[in-house]
Protein backbone atom coordinates (compact mmCIF):
# COMPACT_ATOMS: atom_id res chain seq x y z
CA UNK A 1 0.00 0.00 0.00
CA UNK A 2 1.28 3.21 -1.19
CA UNK A 3 1.92 6.05 1.70
CA UNK A 4 -0.74 8.21 0.00
CA UNK A 5 -3.29 5.57 0.15
CA UNK A 6 -2.76 4.79 3.96
CA UNK A 7 -3.34 8.45 4.41
CA UNK A 8 -6.26 8.56 2.62
CA UNK A 9 -7.61 5.65 4.79
CA UNK A 10 -6.60 6.96 7.75
CA UNK A 11 -8.38 10.35 7.16
CA UNK A 12 -11.57 8.86 7.16
CA UNK A 13 -11.76 7.11 9.74
CA UNK A 14 -14.21 8.90 13.12
CA UNK A 15 -13.21 10.41 15.62
CA UNK A 16 -13.61 11.74 19.14
CA UNK A 17 -17.58 12.83 19.59
CA UNK A 18 -16.92 14.20 23.64
CA UNK A 19 -12.97 13.98 24.03
CA UNK A 20 -12.29 13.68 27.51
CA UNK A 21 -9.53 16.17 28.66
CA UNK A 22 -8.34 14.93 31.52
CA UNK A 23 -6.97 11.88 29.20
CA UNK A 24 -5.89 14.03 26.78
CA UNK A 25 -7.46 12.46 23.83
CA UNK A 26 -6.78 13.99 20.65
CA UNK A 27 -7.03 12.07 17.48
CA UNK A 28 -3.70 11.11 16.09
CA UNK A 29 -3.50 12.82 12.56
CA UNK A 30 -3.51 10.92 9.34
CA UNK A 31 -0.55 12.75 8.14
CA UNK A 32 1.94 11.48 11.16
CA UNK A 33 -0.33 8.24 11.59
CA UNK A 34 0.37 6.68 8.31
CA UNK A 35 4.68 8.21 8.78
CA UNK A 36 4.69 6.34 11.39
CA UNK A 37 3.58 3.07 10.70
CA UNK A 38 5.36 2.82 7.15
CA UNK A 39 8.41 3.92 8.67
CA UNK A 40 8.13 0.72 11.45
CA UNK A 41 7.48 -1.64 8.46
CA UNK A 42 10.00 -0.22 5.48
CA UNK A 43 12.95 0.69 7.45
CA UNK A 44 12.46 -2.10 10.13
CA UNK A 45 9.93 -4.72 8.64
CA UNK A 46 8.38 -4.45 12.75
CA UNK A 47 4.61 -3.96 11.18
CA UNK A 48 3.84 -7.43 8.29
CA UNK A 49 2.66 -10.16 9.70
CA UNK A 50 3.86 -9.07 13.48
CA UNK A 51 1.91 -8.66 16.04
CA UNK A 52 0.97 -5.26 16.82
CA UNK A 53 -0.32 -3.48 20.18
CA UNK A 54 -1.73 0.16 20.36
CA UNK A 55 -1.68 1.57 23.67
CA UNK A 56 -3.89 4.13 24.46
CA UNK A 57 -5.80 3.20 21.07
CA UNK A 58 -8.08 6.03 21.11
CA UNK A 59 -9.93 5.97 18.16
CA UNK A 60 -8.27 3.29 17.01
CA UNK A 61 -5.88 5.45 13.86
CA UNK A 62 -2.16 3.87 14.59
CA UNK A 63 -3.65 0.05 14.98
CA UNK A 64 -5.98 0.25 12.43
CA UNK A 65 -2.40 1.60 10.52
CA UNK A 66 -0.94 -1.76 11.24
CA UNK A 67 -3.86 -3.71 10.10
CA UNK A 68 -3.53 -1.65 6.79
CA UNK A 69 -0.17 -2.66 6.49
CA UNK A 70 -0.37 -6.55 7.17
CA UNK A 71 0.25 -6.84 10.81
CA UNK A 72 -1.32 -10.32 11.37
CA UNK A 73 -2.93 -9.34 14.95
CA UNK A 74 -3.41 -5.97 16.40
CA UNK A 75 -4.61 -5.29 19.80
CA UNK A 76 -6.21 -2.20 20.53
CA UNK A 77 -5.64 -1.08 24.83
CA UNK A 78 -7.53 2.15 25.72
CA UNK A 79 -9.47 3.25 29.04
CA UNK A 80 -12.43 4.64 27.65
CA UNK A 81 -15.59 2.59 26.70
CA UNK A 82 -16.68 5.12 24.24
CA UNK A 83 -13.23 5.00 22.19
CA UNK A 84 -13.20 1.71 22.09
CA UNK A 85 -16.79 1.93 20.43
CA UNK A 86 -15.72 4.23 17.73
CA UNK A 87 -12.19 2.29 17.44
CA UNK A 88 -14.38 -0.98 16.74
CA UNK A 89 -16.59 0.38 14.03
CA UNK A 90 -13.11 2.28 12.71
CA UNK A 91 -12.14 -1.47 12.12
CA UNK A 92 -15.46 -2.43 10.74
CA UNK A 93 -16.04 0.17 8.35
CA UNK A 94 -12.78 -0.72 6.77
CA UNK A 95 -13.25 -4.75 7.43
CA UNK A 96 -10.38 -4.87 9.26
CA UNK A 97 -9.68 -7.47 11.96
CA UNK A 98 -8.75 -5.43 15.16
CA UNK A 99 -9.10 -6.64 18.52
CA UNK A 100 -9.74 -4.38 21.75
CA UNK A 101 -9.28 -4.85 25.52
CA UNK A 102 -10.38 -2.18 27.94
CA UNK A 103 -8.17 -1.89 30.96
CA UNK A 104 -5.46 0.78 32.61
CA UNK A 105 -1.96 0.83 31.09
CA UNK A 106 -0.94 1.56 34.58
CA UNK A 107 -1.98 -2.03 35.65
CA UNK A 108 -1.65 -4.03 32.42
CA UNK A 109 -0.25 -7.42 33.18
CA UNK A 110 1.16 -8.97 29.67
CA UNK A 111 1.88 -12.87 29.69
CA UNK A 112 4.86 -13.93 27.24
CA UNK A 113 6.23 -12.35 24.46
CA UNK A 114 3.85 -12.56 21.98
CA UNK A 115 3.85 -8.99 21.01
CA UNK A 116 6.21 -7.91 18.36
CA UNK A 117 5.80 -4.16 18.21
CA UNK A 118 3.75 -1.46 20.41
CA UNK A 119 2.57 1.83 18.68
CA UNK A 120 1.52 4.58 20.57
CA UNK A 121 0.27 8.08 20.60
CA UNK A 122 0.76 8.28 24.53
CA UNK A 123 -0.72 11.51 26.60
CA UNK A 124 2.09 14.36 26.92
CA UNK A 125 1.40 14.32 30.88
CA UNK A 126 -0.08 17.96 30.51
CA UNK A 127 -3.18 16.49 32.70
CA UNK A 128 -1.46 13.94 34.60
CA UNK A 129 2.00 14.27 35.09
CA UNK A 130 4.61 11.63 33.90
CA UNK A 131 1.76 10.19 32.17
CA UNK A 132 3.87 9.42 28.95
CA UNK A 133 6.87 7.97 30.87
CA UNK A 134 4.56 5.69 32.44
CA UNK A 135 3.11 4.37 29.26
CA UNK A 136 6.39 4.33 27.45
CA UNK A 137 7.90 1.90 30.79
CA UNK A 138 4.88 -0.28 30.06
CA UNK A 139 5.00 -0.79 26.44
CA UNK A 140 8.79 -1.43 26.53
CA UNK A 141 7.89 -4.32 28.88
CA UNK A 142 5.64 -5.70 26.73
CA UNK A 143 7.19 -5.33 23.51
CA UNK A 144 9.83 -7.73 22.25
CA UNK A 145 11.34 -6.23 19.48
CA UNK A 146 10.46 -2.47 19.07
CA UNK A 147 7.78 0.57 20.76
CA UNK A 148 6.94 3.40 18.36
CA UNK A 149 6.14 6.44 20.28
CA UNK A 150 5.71 10.16 19.68
CA UNK A 151 6.59 12.57 22.49
CA UNK A 152 7.16 16.26 22.47
CA UNK A 153 10.28 17.53 20.92
CA UNK A 154 10.82 19.77 23.98
CA UNK A 155 10.61 16.66 26.60
CA UNK A 156 13.38 14.88 23.74
CA UNK A 157 16.19 14.84 26.15
CA UNK A 158 14.03 13.82 29.66
CA UNK A 159 12.20 10.94 27.63
CA UNK A 160 15.89 9.59 26.44
CA UNK A 161 17.16 9.87 29.79
CA UNK A 162 14.09 7.72 31.02
CA UNK A 163 14.07 5.30 28.56
CA UNK A 164 17.49 4.23 28.80
CA UNK A 165 17.59 4.83 33.01
CA UNK A 166 14.26 3.55 33.80
CA UNK A 167 12.77 1.78 31.30
CA UNK A 168 15.05 -0.82 29.89
CA UNK A 169 15.22 0.55 26.33
CA UNK A 170 18.41 -0.97 25.22
CA UNK A 171 17.89 2.04 22.46
CA UNK A 172 16.37 5.03 22.07
CA UNK A 173 16.23 6.74 18.85
CA UNK A 174 14.35 9.85 17.10
CA UNK A 175 13.45 8.67 13.82
CA UNK A 176 12.15 12.13 12.75
CA UNK A 177 10.56 15.66 13.91
CA UNK A 178 6.96 15.59 12.85
CA UNK A 179 4.09 18.74 12.78
CA UNK A 180 1.51 17.62 14.96
CA UNK A 181 -1.52 19.97 14.50
CA UNK A 182 -3.73 19.68 17.50
CA UNK A 183 -7.31 20.98 16.55
CA UNK A 184 -9.01 23.48 18.60
CA UNK A 185 -10.97 20.43 20.58
CA UNK A 186 -11.22 21.56 23.98
CA UNK A 187 -13.00 25.11 25.69
CA UNK A 188 -9.35 26.50 27.45
CA UNK A 189 -7.99 26.44 23.56
CA UNK A 190 -7.16 29.79 22.54
CA UNK A 191 -5.93 28.88 19.21
CA UNK A 192 -7.65 27.75 15.97
CA UNK A 193 -5.18 25.15 15.67
CA UNK A 194 -1.43 24.67 17.02
CA UNK A 195 1.23 23.29 15.69
CA UNK A 196 3.44 20.91 18.50
CA UNK A 197 6.74 19.58 16.85
CA UNK A 198 6.68 15.95 18.25
CA UNK A 199 9.43 12.87 17.47
CA UNK A 200 9.23 10.19 16.30
CA UNK A 201 10.83 7.54 18.35
CA UNK A 202 11.56 4.09 18.40
CA UNK A 203 12.66 2.61 21.62
CA UNK A 204 14.39 -1.38 21.83
CA UNK A 205 13.69 -3.47 24.85
CA UNK A 206 16.49 -5.43 26.46
CA UNK A 207 16.00 -8.69 25.85
CA UNK A 208 15.36 -11.36 28.72
CA UNK A 209 14.23 -9.02 31.62
CA UNK B 1 -11.93 -11.64 21.66
CA UNK B 2 -10.00 -14.00 19.62
CA UNK B 3 -7.70 -16.97 21.63
CA UNK B 4 -4.34 -15.73 20.94
CA UNK B 5 -5.61 -12.42 22.76
CA UNK B 6 -6.80 -14.14 25.94
CA UNK B 7 -3.53 -16.13 25.86
CA UNK B 8 -1.64 -12.75 26.42
CA UNK B 9 -4.17 -11.52 29.34
CA UNK B 10 -3.56 -11.96 32.59
CA UNK B 11 -5.51 -11.40 35.90
CA UNK B 12 -4.19 -7.55 36.80
CA UNK B 13 -5.54 -7.60 40.62
CA UNK B 14 -3.29 -6.44 42.97
CA UNK B 15 -2.06 -9.45 44.79
CA UNK B 16 -2.19 -11.98 42.45
CA UNK B 17 0.74 -14.09 41.58
CA UNK B 18 -1.41 -16.77 39.86
CA UNK B 19 -3.86 -15.05 37.20
CA UNK B 20 -3.06 -17.04 34.34
CA UNK B 21 -4.91 -18.22 31.99
CA UNK B 22 -8.36 -16.37 32.72
CA UNK B 23 -11.14 -19.03 32.83
CA UNK B 24 -13.91 -18.43 30.02
CA UNK B 25 -17.47 -18.57 30.62
CA UNK B 26 -19.13 -18.62 27.38
CA UNK B 27 -21.96 -16.98 26.46
CA UNK B 28 -21.79 -16.57 22.75
CA UNK B 29 -19.31 -17.51 19.97
CA UNK B 30 -18.65 -16.11 16.74
CA UNK B 31 -16.31 -17.85 14.06
CA UNK B 32 -14.51 -15.24 11.97
CA UNK B 33 -12.40 -16.07 8.95
CA UNK B 34 -8.88 -15.00 8.97
CA UNK B 35 -5.89 -15.81 5.77
CA UNK B 36 -3.96 -18.76 6.96
CA UNK B 37 -0.55 -18.12 7.62
CA UNK B 38 1.74 -21.21 8.25
CA UNK B 39 4.71 -19.07 8.71
CA UNK B 40 2.86 -16.83 11.33
CA UNK B 41 1.59 -20.09 12.96
CA UNK B 42 4.76 -21.76 13.17
CA UNK B 43 6.31 -18.47 14.99
CA UNK B 44 3.51 -18.56 17.32
CA UNK B 45 3.56 -21.97 18.54
CA UNK B 46 6.64 -21.74 20.29
CA UNK B 47 5.34 -18.45 22.04
CA UNK B 48 2.34 -18.85 23.15
CA UNK B 49 1.05 -21.41 26.44
CA UNK B 50 -0.46 -24.31 24.36
CA UNK B 51 -2.05 -25.43 27.12
CA UNK B 52 -4.32 -22.63 28.19
CA UNK B 53 -5.05 -22.70 24.21
CA UNK B 54 -6.86 -26.28 24.23
CA UNK B 55 -8.36 -25.24 27.15
CA UNK B 56 -9.71 -22.38 26.27
CA UNK B 57 -11.02 -23.31 22.90
CA UNK B 58 -12.60 -26.24 24.52
CA UNK B 59 -15.00 -24.63 26.40
CA UNK B 60 -15.56 -22.54 23.53
CA UNK B 61 -16.89 -25.68 21.73
CA UNK B 62 -13.91 -26.88 19.52
CA UNK B 63 -12.16 -30.16 20.75
CA UNK B 64 -10.19 -30.61 17.72
CA UNK B 65 -6.77 -29.34 18.83
CA UNK B 66 -4.58 -32.44 20.48
CA UNK B 67 -3.44 -32.03 24.14
CA UNK B 68 0.35 -32.02 23.97
CA UNK B 69 1.74 -30.14 20.50
CA UNK B 70 5.19 -31.22 19.57
CA UNK B 71 7.72 -29.24 17.16
CA UNK B 72 7.01 -32.47 14.49
CA UNK B 73 3.57 -31.58 14.22
CA UNK B 74 4.40 -28.08 12.38
CA UNK B 75 5.07 -30.34 9.39
CA UNK B 76 1.69 -31.30 9.29
CA UNK B 77 -1.18 -29.19 7.69
CA UNK B 78 -3.82 -30.68 9.29
CA UNK B 79 -2.33 -29.90 12.33
CA UNK B 80 -2.00 -26.16 11.28
CA UNK B 81 -4.94 -25.59 10.32
CA UNK B 82 -6.63 -27.15 13.67
CA UNK B 83 -4.53 -24.32 15.28
CA UNK B 84 -4.97 -21.70 12.97
CA UNK B 85 -9.05 -21.94 13.50
CA UNK B 86 -8.73 -22.37 17.64
CA UNK B 87 -6.17 -19.45 17.51
CA UNK B 88 -7.34 -16.91 15.21
CA UNK B 89 -10.98 -17.58 14.42
CA UNK B 90 -12.78 -18.38 17.22
CA UNK B 91 -13.99 -15.34 19.60
CA UNK B 92 -15.62 -14.97 22.66
CA UNK B 93 -18.15 -12.36 21.50
CA UNK B 94 -20.15 -12.16 25.26
CA UNK B 95 -18.88 -14.01 27.99
CA UNK B 96 -16.78 -13.48 30.87
CA UNK B 97 -13.31 -13.91 31.80
CA UNK B 98 -12.71 -15.21 35.39
CA UNK B 99 -9.64 -14.81 37.78
CA UNK B 100 -8.43 -18.09 38.35
CA UNK B 101 -6.69 -16.95 41.69
CA UNK B 102 -9.94 -15.14 43.21
CA UNK B 103 -13.06 -15.65 40.82
CA UNK B 104 -13.30 -11.84 40.39
CA UNK B 105 -15.14 -11.83 37.12
CA UNK B 106 -14.23 -9.59 33.96
CA UNK B 107 -16.85 -9.23 31.42
CA UNK B 108 -16.67 -9.18 27.70
CA UNK B 109 -18.93 -7.22 25.58
CA UNK B 110 -19.02 -6.88 21.96
CA UNK B 111 -15.88 -9.18 21.84
CA UNK B 112 -13.91 -6.82 24.08
CA UNK B 113 -13.03 -7.53 27.63
CA UNK B 114 -13.05 -5.28 30.54
CA UNK B 115 -10.31 -5.10 32.35
CA UNK B 116 -10.47 -2.70 34.47
CA UNK B 117 -10.32 -2.62 38.48
CA UNK B 118 -12.10 -1.09 41.58
CA UNK B 119 -10.00 0.87 43.52
CA UNK B 120 -9.10 -1.42 45.98
CA UNK B 121 -7.96 -4.04 43.56
CA UNK B 122 -5.35 -1.96 42.49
Amino acid sequence: MKLKQLEGLLGSLEQFYNPKIELEQYPTGSHIASRMLYTAENSFGDVTNKVVADFGCGCGTLGIAAALLGAQHVVGLDIDAESLEIASENADELELDMEFVQCDIRNLRWEGQIIDTVVMNPPFGTRRKGADMDFLCVALKVASEAVYSLHKTTTREHVRRTALRDCHASSAEVLCELRYDVPHLYKFHKKKEVDIAVDLWRFVPKKNQ
Amino acid sequence: MRLLTHNMLSSNIKGVTNGFPLRIEVEKVVEKSVDFNPDFLKNMLAKIEYKALVEASRIMGYAELPDHAEPSMLESDDFLRKFHHALMELHLEEGTLVCPQTGRKFPVNKGVPNMLLHEDEV
